[in-house]
């Protein structure tokens, strides 16, 4: 008798725990969560002590989502724009204390912790820009999109300066699709399309060294096979070696001889499909796409303009990661560093595509509830 | 008062499912994008790019074969291997270089010695792996060295077959010696096509027969297959094709004559040839002064190489087939034969020699003062006259002279199985036009004829090509290549390859004629200028003293070598071959500077004939093979 209440109550906290949590965007994300610890034990065979760190990162992850799916959009609307400056004076006080890391000024040291503040801005600008936007539902002009552009790219500035051109390119994106799910006028969008291309040799004259030879080596990595170009060689070499049905778990040479760099973090997929192949590419390009649909639906129906904007765009910041991130790997892209989500190794990045999710749930759950 | 606000909010909600939408289809369309990029890679690309990933993986690790040994015609080795430890640094893995070297100093002995060879082996040699600092570490310096390893990365201990020459000096020209393949020489093995079977070979043999025999030395290097990761350290062996090792090399040197001979010499320069007449095979083939070639194997140090390269004795030349010489005297029977054949003069026919020969107002002198009165064909080899050859000469002309000449095979390239073989200068009017510039100086000029018959004047071959023609005489005329290698031998399946004679071409002589002038020669040695370098010789032979002068003398002047410069005396020289009857050896010798031909070269011919025909060591070396044991060596 007794025993049967005991087992009964784990099954009831479990219940109680996963109630208002999406059940297909918790099967996608634990699907793909399962695939990146299959990898990463390839990847970093021999060394279990990633695996360990990365199970603890996936722990404080899922808390994390746990509680973003606990918080109602109105609720989470309210830290918008406190989150917004907060993460902007952080950046500042990167730019001006932070820690170089690989030459960038990237980090942030409180001594207990150390983190990237250009990570909180790429959750902080969607729900500040979102926020915006849902106080001027109905009244939307263009100078409201120009204030909002202008919200956007001062973070932007901030993290390219750093420089860390890929985050950069994230939290722009993160920008840029929730100025365009807020309805920003095809013709301007053209306009600002033109402006870019007119801008694109300023931007290259502002371009570091390093990240001017990743973007030329994309269309001729041969030429510097030992440099710049050395990275995307040996993925695309391990992509194509993998052929239809991969060389099989653990037994990738490409990635157990040494061949892959970073194999463990951004060109953790050159790892999974050399292993996996094309089977296992499509498989996981199919979870993607079905982590995005999701998302995408659940902003489809959700209940107020800011739920709307932000499960819009964060659905499409997932699809940025992962384009980009396969895009780079499989050589069409440049070489910036986005990791591949809920698949690479790391806290920073995990954590924010947690409570990505998190807030997904929530406006998923909460779409009914609220009613204007 | 809300309508329009609310007309808009429902707008904006139309668009913003619109624009999700598209979204969903931009999501959708850039994903088939990867999708396709990766059935690219994956599928059409795929072969090219597993062939990438295998050629990453795998690395084919050459095996150095085992050079093959040199041994004389006994078996006596004169050249092996042994197994050594060195001490080697990978340059490209090491940033301060010398700083490393101080530490190791600590550790290993380093002399100076081996710090300015590595910087020499340095300088010379590109994207080599590694260079020895140090070689044959003994067994404390390799533990030394292995409980410190630590301490230097890109450091490390090898076990290494070196070279060895276990005999140093002797016969040093011969076997030659090995060094480090230069840029020049792997120019070389590419244009033969033999680059590839020298991955992994750091030798090459650079003289001698090491170098003339090397592609049979050398042997076919085997290949390992080696998985390797990015760093390039081997993971695994995956296949493995074993080297073989390079044919042995057996010489038709003798090296105990080889012994005798340069023993002989002492501290002389000099160069002595001692040829099989049947056969062209030679038996010994000397150049003094000699060297270790056991300094050039490890890469020779810079002083040691500015000592033998430096030095006015020049051991490192190989006279034998390099040095070029006025033939001297010994061309008198060579030119006696000539007369005959040509019908220039008879057995009989006979001089007064008053001890100079006039050409228009230029006196000749004998060597002899007041000359050797009647002297006829045969007299004139014997007592060596020259008044007998300036006439002799003059009558036959230059073209006669140089035309039998050429046929002995004198002043062309012999064709000895050595590299670096010199062709020397049979003089002719041709040979003139061609040598200079100047009309003046293009034309030959009669009285240019009567000094060489005396071989002096232009004349000037090499040792290599006096024996040669020397054995032809014994032979009969039949001239053989001279050649040092007897058989090859593959170690592996016992395959043997013998060397043949070649026969170079068979002389038309009369044979009277012939019978004559080998009659004279052992004349010489019984009565003549070599009858006191040949008292009691207990086999007969047939020779000529030559002397050949480096100094010219006025007309009137008188030779005194007390008053000449050590290196301006006359070269001594001696040709022979013996016995008489059916010759088993001929010998060509030179001494630099020795004086009379038959003071320094005769007698030293005379020991080498002695102990080839006879057993017979000379005292000296018969002492010292009690000690060595050399008698015992095979």
């Amino acid at each position: 008798m007794g025993s049967g209440l005991a087992t009964l109550a784990p099954r009831r906290i479990a219940a109680r725990l996963a109630e208002g949590l999406d059940r297909p965007l918790l099967a996608i994300s634990a699907a793909l969560v399962l695939v990146g610890l299959v990898t990463l034990y390839s990847a970093t065979h021999g060394t279990p002590v990633r695996l360990s760190a990365q199970l603890a990162n996936l722990a404080v992850g899922a808390t994390a989502m746990w509680i973003a799916a606990q918080i109602p959009p109105q609720t989470l609307m309210r830290f918008a724009f406190p989150a917004y400056v907060g993460g902007l004076g952080l950046l500042l006080v990167v730019a001006l204390f932070g820690e170089v890391v690989n030459g960038a000024r990237r980090w942030l040291d409180l001594g207990f912790l150390r983190f990237q503040p250009s990570e909180l801005m790429k959750l902080a600008l969607p729900l500040a820009l979102a926020s915006y936007f849902h106080r001027r539902e109905g009244t939307l002009r263009l100078r409201d999109f120009a204030a909002a552009a202008a919200i956007a790219a001062l973070p932007v500035a901030l993290v390219a300066r750093q420089p860390d051109l890929g985050t950069a390119l994230l939290v722009a994106a993160s920008g840029f699709t929730v100025l365009f799910f807020a309805g920003i006028g095809w013709k301007v969008l053209a306009g600002l399309g033109i402006a870019g291309l007119a801008a694109a040799p300023l931007a290259w004259g502002l371009l570091h060294d390093y990240q001017r030879r990743r973007i030329l080596t994309l269309f001729d990595p041969t030429q510097d096979p030992l440099g710049a170009g050395y990275h995307t060689i040996q993925s695309t070499i391990a992509v194509g070696s993998g052929g239809i049905g991969g060389k099989g778990w653990l037994r990738g040479t490409q990635a157990h001889l040494d061949f892959i760099p970073e194999r463990h973090t951004d060109f953790i997929f050159a790892v999974y499909a050399e292993e996996f192949g094309l089977v296992g590419s499509l498989a996981l390009l199919a979870l993607y796409t079905a982590l995005v649909v999701r998302g995408l639906m659940i902003a489809a129906k959700a209940a107020t303009v800011f739920a709307r904007l932000v499960s819009a765009s964060l659905s499409l910041m997932f699809f940025t990661y992962a384009f980009v991130n396969i895009g780079m790997v499989a050589g069409i892209l440049p070489v910036v560093g986005v990791p591949l989500p809920f698949v690479s190794y790391g806290g920073s990045a995990l954590a924010t595509l947690f409570v990505a999710i998190g807030i997904l749930m929530s406006a998923q759950r909460h779409r009914r509830l609220v009613q204007t | 008062m809300h309508r329009p606000e609310l007309r808009n909010r429902e707008a904006e909600l139309h668009r913003f499912q619109m624009r999700i939408g598209i979204a969903g289809a931009v999501v959708l369309a850039a994903f088939a994008l990867l999708a396709a990029r990766l059935v690219h890679l994956q599928v059409v690309q795929h072969a090219s790019y597993a062939a990438k990933a295998e050629e990453n993986r795998i690395s084919i690790v050459p095996i150095a074969p085992n050079r093959g040994l040199i041994l004389d015609r006994n078996g006596v080795v004169l050249a092996r291997n042994y197994s050594a430890y060195t001490l080697e640094i990978f340059p490209q893995r090491v940033a301060d270089l010398e700083a490393t070297i101080d530490a190791l100093g600590e550790v290993v002995d380093i002399q100076p010695k081996d710090r300015a060879r590595f910087r020499k082996l340095l300088a010379e040699t590109r994207n080599a792996e590694s260079l020895p600092i140090r070689t044959r570490l003994s067994d404390e310096e390799v533990a030394r060295f292995a409980a410190q390893r630590f301490r230097f990365p890109g450091v490390e201990i090898k076990a290494r077959l070196f070279r060895q020459y276990p005999h140093g000096e002797l016969a040093s020209h011969v076997v030659g010696y090995i060094g480090r393949i230069s840029p020049k020489d792997r120019e070389r093995l590419v244009e033969l096509g033999v680059a590839a079977n020298y991955r992994g070979t750091d030798f090459i043999g650079k003289s001698g027969i090491e170098a003339s025999y090397q592609h049979e030395l050398h042997g076919t290097t085997g290949f390992e297959k080696v998985e390797i990761d990015a760093a390039g350290r081997g993971i695994r062996t995956l296949a493995r094709t074993p080297a073989q090792p390079g044919n042995n090399v057996t010489l038709t040197l003798d090296i105990r004559l080889q012994q005798v001979a340069e023993a002989a010499f002492g501290a002389r320069r000099g160069a002595l040839v001692a040829l099989e007449p049947a056969t062209g095979a030679v038996l010994a083939l000397v150049s003094r002064p000699g060297f270790d070639p056991n300094l050039f194997v490890d890469g020779i140090d810079p002083q040691s190489w500015a000592e033998l390269n430096g030095s006015p004795d020049r051991p490192l030349a190989n006279r034998a087939i390099a040095g070029i010489y006025p033939p001297g005297s010994t061309f008198k029977p060579f030119m006696a034969l000539a007369a005959l054949e040509l019908g220039k003069r008879t057995p009989k026919s006979a001089i007064f020699d008053p001890g100079y020969f006039v050409f228009g107002e230029r006196r000749f002198r004998d060597s002899r003062p007041g000359g050797h009165g009647y002297v006829d064909l045969y007299k004139s080899i014997v007592v060596s006259s020259d008044t007998f050859y300036y006439q002799l000469a003059n009558d036959m002309g230059i073209e006669a002279i140089a035309g039998f000449m050429a046929r002995l095979g004198l002043g062309a390239k012999t064709g000895i199985d050595l590299e670096g073989e010199a062709s020397g200068v049979l003089p002719s009017p041709e040979w003139k036009m061609a040598r200079f510039r100047r009309p003046e100086q293009q034309k030959w000029y009669p009285g240019e004829t009567i000094s060489i018959g005396i071989g002096q004047g232009y004349n000037a071959y090499t040792p290599i090509q006096l024996a040669l023609a020397t054995a032809a005489l014994a032979a009969n005329g039949e001239m053989y290549r001279p050649h040092l290698v007897a058989r090859i031998d593959n170690v592996r399946t016992g395959e043997r390859r013998v060397i043949e004679p070649v026969l170079l071409r068979r002389l038309a002589l009369r044979a009277e004629h012939l019978e004559f002038v080998k009659r004279a020669m052992a004349g010489v040695n019984r009565e003549g200028t070599g009858a006191r370098a040949f008292a009691g010789a207990g086999y007969s032979s047939a020779g000529k003293t030559g002397t050949a002068q480096v100094f010219g003398m006025k007309e009137g002047e008188k030779y005194d070598e007390r008053r000449i410069a050590e290196h301006l005396r006359d070269h001594s020289l001696f040709i022979a071959f013996a016995p008489l009857e059916e010759p088993r050896i001929a010998v060509m010798a030179i001494v630099e500077n020795g004086g009379f031909g038959a003071r320094a070269a005769a007698p030293l011919v005379r020991t080498v004939l002695d102990y080839y025909l006879l057993g017979k060591l000379p005292e000296a070396l018969r002492q010292a093979a009690e000690h060595e044991g050399l008698e015992g060596a095979d």
